[in-house]
């Protein structure tokens, strides 16, 4: 996994709530047996037309969002399944950070695994980035997760929160199996304690 | 302190307590199947890593696979066929026990774990699959994961996971005839919201999901990440006992006795605190149907379509009307009478053998409308077994539906099922999501029997006029 420590880059605005993960990479690009190439795919129904050819008016195909590192989103985004494609679909086309008022669940837990940072903040900062993100090239945003804040183009910041442990894997590139296994020796002990009962799939 | 049903499972399962409040998890049952699973393998492969324990661990194939009579034989898109073929590969290499499309228990992972035994109450149950909260209607904590959870899972039977919030959803009273487990759930996400339940557990309690057979507890438990809840759970009681008695992977003699014994101190305490509550009247409900693309956007069957000049927000009014537009309905009309093409019963919320007695009950004795295509899909071999000997899946035949072999099928846009383009659906599946039975299609979420009442008038129908 990537470090992530500091980012500045483009920001695209998607000024849309609910944006489900069928949204972000629908469930026939699924089939795949890699995590990488999935960032053509990305936002495929809201990019494309059905005869493949690029939606001039959806957000990523304008050449000022070509390359952006950085979404801001409406609530709850990320609703749906549990599909990783998802992240991994952001994280193919480039996108390393993603701003909304809320996240469901299961995305937002995705998201650390593959080094993406999901930042929720108020509805009133997501508003004030939404315009700072409608300004294409000419207002790049900053993220540092170091001291948890965005930094706004006039210079504003914007503290956010993260969870310690998920803030320190992230600056570190860390991977949690790694992590887990150092573990292993409590995890036996809690096996040896199970009911005898307990059914076995074999 | 009094705890609830969520407090219990999880602290007999925390392995240890990590500084910040992170639990290392224990994960009693590990659930896999072939879209969700090949790059956790592939990771094990490369880090040297082994399944920590197959015996804990059970894989099927279930997105993918054509549900046609003759799909043993006939060629698979190829994409399909390597994401099955991996899956096997992977399940020989590493030793888990798998279900094959040839083998009659092969199923949907959510009907496939209850129907075995695999998923039992007081558990930690993970897939890679949202809607793996199917199981807490067992009385288990069950949640989906993503992919490299999937691969944490398998090397080491835990998860990092922090406690989640407690959330109480009573549903007191009768429900009314011609109202099932469905129509709770669906009532239930309209009145909270597709965000309701984000960071929470919900617990569903009062009588009328107590009054629920086991397959309306999964029905209900299926539709809670639809509310944005990590799980859903209902406690076990001798409704669940009995179901679990007797299934292959369950405990057996006094073993069962024992697991009963534990069980029955799972229910949550007197005086437990939730951090939301909310209470529903079951004699309220009316027969659901959504009319938007997300499952909060539904109304009775008896509902006009809303009209988004009414509302307030302005975000809300144009995401209702991009869904009106995307759905070709028009506010203020009557949902009932919208013509319908295609009718899905299936999927993991209700293709139980109770779900297929529902829909053909309806069925019997009528036809499916002339230009409607009706689909029923068993969500496992074994149900389509037992409702070929007991006469249901006869029914459902004589009356013109397809009758098909067991699998997703047309819940998402993953196999040969899908909808085309402008095709609208009355489908028992979970999600109304745009593009997601096919890329066009729209999608009204509705009980089996009310699926069934469209498939036979060739329109949304309430079912309480035709029994
Ligand atoms: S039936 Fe639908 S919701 Fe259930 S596991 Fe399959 S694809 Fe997912």
């Amino acid at each position: 996994m990537d470090k992530f420590t500091t980012l500045t880059a483009v920001a695209a605005p998607l000024n849309v709530a609910n944006v489900d993960t069928d949204k972000i990479i629908p469930a026939r690009f699924l089939k795949t047996i890699k995590r990488t190439g999935l960032g053509k795919s990305l936002f495929a129904d809201m990019r494309y037309n059905a005869d493949g050819s690029e939606k001039p008016d959806f957000v990523l195909n304008q050449a000022k969002y070509r390359h952006a590192q950085i979404l801001v989103a409406g609530d709850n985004f990320g609703c749906g399944s549990s599909r990783e494609h998802a992240p991994w679909a952001l994280l193919d086309f480039g996108i390393r950070c993603v701003i909304a008022p809320s996240f469901a669940d299961i995305f937002f837990n995705n998201c650390f695994k593959n080094g993406i940072l999901p930042i929720p903040l108020p509805e009133a900062e997501v508003a004030k980035l939404m315009d700072d993100a409608g300004l294409g090239t000419n207002a790049r945003l900053t993220i540092d997760l170091e001291r948890q804040v965005v930094v706004r183009p006039n210079g504003e910041e914007i503290g956010f929160e993260v969870d310690p442990f998920r803030k320190h894997c992230l600056l570190n590139g860390l991977d949690d199996i790694g992590l887990t296994l150092q573990h292993t020796a409590a995890i036996s002990a809690y096996e040896a304690h199970q009911p005898a009962w307990t059914p076995k799939i074999i | 302190m009094p705890k609830t049903l969520f407090d219990k499972i999880w602290d007999a399962h925390v392995v240890e307590r990590l500084e910040d409040g992170t639990c290392v998890l224990y994960i009693d049952r590990h659930l896999v199947h072939e879209v969700t699973s090949p790059q956790a393998f592939e990771g094990l492969r490369m880090a040297g890593r082994k399944v920590r324990r197959v015996e804990n661990t059970i894989a099927v194939v279930d997105h993918n696979v054509p549900t046609s009579p003759d799909r043993l034989t006939e060629t698979n898109e190829p994409e399909s066929a390597l994401q099955i073929a991996t899956l096997e590969q992977n399940v020989a290499e590493f030793g888990v026990k798998y279900f094959p499309m040839s083998d009659a228990r092969q199923g949907i992972v959510h009907v496939v774990g209850p129907e075995q035994g695999i998923s039992l109450p007081g558990m930690t149950i993970v897939c890679g699959d949202s809607h793996t909260s199917t199981h807490g209607a067992m009385g288990a904590l069950a949640f989906g994961i993503g992919t490299s959870e999937v691969e944490h899972v398998l090397a080491t039977q835990t998860l990092l996971q922090k406690p989640a919030k407690n959330m109480l959803v009573r549903v007191d009273g009768k429900l009314p005839a011609g109202c099932t487990g469905k129509d709770i759930v669906l009532a239930i996400i309209g009145k909270i919201g597709t965000g309701g339940g984000t960071g929470h557990v919900i617990e569903f309690a009062g009588e009328a999901i107590r009054a629920l057979d086991m397959a309306g507890r999964l029905t209900v438990c299926n539709m809670s990440i639809e509310a944005g809840a990590r799980a859903g759970l209902i406690a076990p009681d001798e409704t669940t006992f009995e179901y679990i008695k007797g299934r292959p992977f369950a405990p057996k003699g006094a073993d069962f006795d024992a697991a009963v014994a534990y069980w029955k101190t799972l229910p949550s305490d007197e005086g437990a605190h939730y951090d939301k509550v909310v209470v529903l009247d079951a004699a309220q409900i009316v027969p659901q149907v959504t009319w938007g693309t997300n499952p909060e956007a539904v109304i009775p069957i008896t509902g006009t379509v809303p009209n988004p000049a009414d509302e307030p927000d302005e975000t809300k009014r144009a995401q209702m009307q991009r869904m009106l537009s995307y759905m070709a309905l028009e506010p203020g009309q009557k949902i009932a009478g919208t013509k319908v093409d295609v009718v899905f019963i299936g999927s993991c919320t209700n293709s139980r053998i109770e779900d297929l007695r529902a829909a053909a009950a309806v069925a019997k004795g009528r036809h499916v409308a002339p230009g409607v295509r009706a689909l029923v899909v068993p969500g496992s071999g074994l149900v389509k077994q037992q409702a070929e000997a007991e006469g249901t899946a006869q029914i459902l035949i004589d009356a013109g539906f397809e009758w098909r072999e067991a699998g997703c099928s047309m819940c998402l846009g993953m196999n040969p099922d899908k909808l085309t383009p402008g095709q609208r659906c009355a489908s028992t599946s979970n999600r109304n999501f745009e593009g997601r039975q096919g890329p066009g299609g729209r999608t009204h979420l509705l009980s089996p029997a009310m699926a069934a009442a469209a498939a036979v008038t060739g329109a949304l129908t309430d079912v309480r006029e035709l029994v």
